[in-house]
């Protein structure tokens, strides 16, 4: 079997430079050639045989669970350019401003054919830095979408103060402290830093992100703990940019630990993206298990689970177990509690 | 081992089969090559989707990403049936009196024998299209069921509901059964009591391990075969309750190898089956013999077809091995 193609999921609002983007990523000379699934054809101003216009199709699994979709158009589409493999060297899928990118996803862990032969690279949400407060305020796809993201282009940086883009990513943070976030004026990024980077793979969000790695960082898992409960009326000028993600329930929660027991860690798992799976919109991580030479990498969208020994653990590295969460409603107690009861 | 003539296209092989007396090959990149004294190469599509072959076996219809519905003979003359635009024709069929039947994301099809098109239009896409026997109606394929169109009629169709996404659609040749592909690993089916309103028993067929993507009716419609398993899933239609309550013949099982592709001969009770790992059976489903036509190849089988005596079978694979095998 050949290698399976890296796909780069694109989200992001109508006006928030995914056109441009994409135009960009077409028509610059990088020696790569992208198939692109869009969802109008008009947007590009480019003919090209490898834009595949699409309609997100969105199939419900048939075991009745609300979390459980699929991209039917996608399945279609995917398997019929696999036809040509030798076409392109990788695939970007465009969504819409409303899309829900959890389907998107999901259908490259729930189909087995798209699985065989295609392989998430990164989900990234275009964000224009002007108008993100306001539509964190009036729609919850918008905050999906960051939540969800593994790259953040903040882009019409140009557009706003200093002050405001401050704003801004500390918002971002809110939803979602381990996305890359990367500040752009017109689309404008060296595509290097976006495609084919493994960004889907756990092991470079994790391992990039510096704030992982601050002992200290426990705090990052929710923004309401630095010793009160935030409330509307809370106006203190150190988490003032709160103000509009309170109104959404998504919180990430950061969890690390030593060495953990395998079977007692996968029933876990299970058990609670089977439970609470719904609210659950993205899971990554890289565990120690007790008497296993390898880290293990596990990843998950709502009830999905997947994870694989990923490479031995080096002899200078801390045998450490570190797993985020971020999603709607989390019981931050409940998965310390739970997840530290898994240690071998 | 039987003789088999090998070609090597290293293009995707859609379909593999005989048109007339010739070999014919239809390639992902939109080209057909027919064998013959002299061969036949032509490049009908800018990248072909979906072929079948034409009731009476003298017609390749072809769809493609060009938006084309093509017809060619084994001449390699080529007759325009439909132009689409930029629309990928991924899903095509050809029913009795030169009906073709095709798809194109929510839209689909019927052309009759003297150029009249009629066009059904739906909420969510077409993902399978089959005539009944007669031709006097078209199955569609769609999320949450099939609708069972009349061809010649301006009548409403009738909707067979199950939920989830049915990707494929076959009636039986009685006209008394019809089953589709699921999205899920199963086929559904559902018996026709009264073709009038659609009434009739549902037929749940599941246990297997991937999506079933290949499933041929044996001579007289007796058996259902199916891929989708480490054999061929074979389900008895004799009874009028088709196969509910009896369980499958499993043919042809190869520990670990999946079945992709199975093909009934045409006239006796044997199915041909291609592997994952190329390799091709024959297999007597009465008695369970087996013949093995081909050991292995580079590249899962895409395509198998009988010809009309059912004394060859042609074979393709997804990397471009193909060939045909003479029985
Ligand atoms: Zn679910
Ligand atoms: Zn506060």
């Amino acid at each position: 079997m050949t290698q399976p193609i890296p796909v780069t999921v694109l989200t992001g609002y109508l006006g928030s430079g995914k056109t441009t983007l994409l135009n960009r990523i077409l028509s610059q000379s990088h020696g790569k050639k992208y198939a692109v699934i869009v969802n109008e054809f008009g947007e590009i101003g480019i003919d090209n045989d490898l834009i595949v216009s699409s309609d997100e199709e969105i199939y419900e699994m048939n075991n009745g669970c609300v979390c459980c979709t699929v991209r039917g158009d996608l399945i279609r589409v995917i398997s019929n350019l696999m036809k040509r493999r030798g076409r392109f060297d990788a695939i970007i899928v465009e969504t819409t401003g409303l899309a829900d990118p959890a389907p998107v996803a999901q259908t490259f862990f729930m189909d087995d054919d798209v699985r065989a032969w295609a392989k998430l690279d990164a989900v990234i949400a275009l964000v224009d830095a002007k108008h993100l407060m306001l539509r964190l305020k009036d729609a919850p796809e918008a905050e999906d979408q960051i939540a969800f993201a593994d790259v953040i282009l903040l882009n019409k940086i140009d557009l706003v103060s200093d002050d405001e883009r401050g704003k801004v990513e500390a918002a971002i943070r809110v939803l979602n402290p381990h996305a890359v976030i990367y500040p752009t004026k017109q689309a404008d990024i060296d595509l290097g830093l976006i495609l084919d980077r493994g960004a889907f793979d756990l092991d470079r969000i994790l391992a990039d992100d510096p704030k992982f790695l601050e002992p200290e960082s426990d705090h990052h898992h929710h923004e309401h703990n630095h010793g009160h409960d935030c409330g509307p009326d809370c106006d203190h000028p150190d988490h003032e940019y709160t103000t509009s993600p309170h109104d959404s329930e998504i919180t990430s929660v950061s969890l690390r630990g030593t060495e953990m027991n395998s079977d007692m860690f996968f029933q876990w798992i299970n058990k609670i993206t089977q439970i609470d799976g719904p609210d659950i919109l993205r899971l990554k991580g890289i565990i120690a298990f007790a008497d296993d030479p390898d880290r293990y990498v596990v990843q998950g969208i709502h009830m999905i689970v997947e994870g694989d020994h990923q490479r031995p653990w080096k002899d200078n590295e801390k045998r450490e177990s570190r797993l985020v969460f971020i999603g709607r409603n989390l019981d931050h107690e409940k998965l310390t509690r739970t997840f530290a009861a898994c240690h071998a | 081992m039987p003789e088999i003539n090998n070609s090597n296209f290293e293009v995707f092989v859609e379909y593999a089969g005989f048109l007339g007396d010739l070999p014919i090959f239809a390639l992902a990149d939109g080209t057909v090559q027919i064998l013959a004294t002299d061969n036949i190469s032509i490049m009908p599509h800018n990248g072909l989707l979906s072929a079948c072959l034409s009731l009476d076996g003298n017609k390749l219809i072809t769809g493609g990403e060009d938006g084309l519905v093509l017809a060619i003979n084994p001449h390699g003359e080529i007759h325009q049936i439909a132009d689409l635009g930029d629309q990928w024709v991924d899903k095509i069929a050809a029913g009795p009196q030169g009906l073709v039947g095709f798809a194109s994301g929510r839209s689909a099809f019927v052309v009759d024998g003297n150029s009249e098109q009629k066009g059904f239009t739906h909420a969510r896409t077409i993902e399978g299209i089959c005539f009944a026997p007669k031709g006097k109606r078209m199955a569609l394929a769609r999320y949450n069921g099939v609708s069972l169109h009349w061809t010649g009629l301006d009548a409403a169709p009738v909707e067979l509901e199950w939920a989830g996404s049915h990707t494929g659609v076959t009636i039986s040749p009685n006209g008394k059964f019809i089953v589709t592909t699921m999205q899920e690993n199963a086929l559904h089916g559902w018996r026709l009591d009264n073709p009038a309103t659609g009434d009739g028993k549902h037929m749940r067929m599941t246990g297997y391990p991937t999506k079933v993507k290949s499933i041929s009716w044996s001579a007289k419609g007796k058996w259902l075969a199916s891929s989708g398993a480490p054999a061929a899933i074979v389900w008895p239609f004799t009874s009028k309750d088709g196969p509910m309550g009896k369980t499958p013949k499993e043919l042809g099982s190869m520990g670990d190898n999946l079945v992709t592709v199975v093909c009934c001969h045409p006239s006796q009770q044997v199915v041909a089956i291609g592997y994952d790992n190329g390799m091709v059976l024959a297999v007597r489903i009465d008695d369970e013999k087996e013949a093995v036509l081909r050991k292995t190849g580079k590249a899962p089988v895409n395509s198998l077809n009988w010809d009309k005596k059912g004394v060859r079978l042609a074979f393709g694979s997804e990397e471009g091995e193909a060939g045909v095998i003479e029985i």
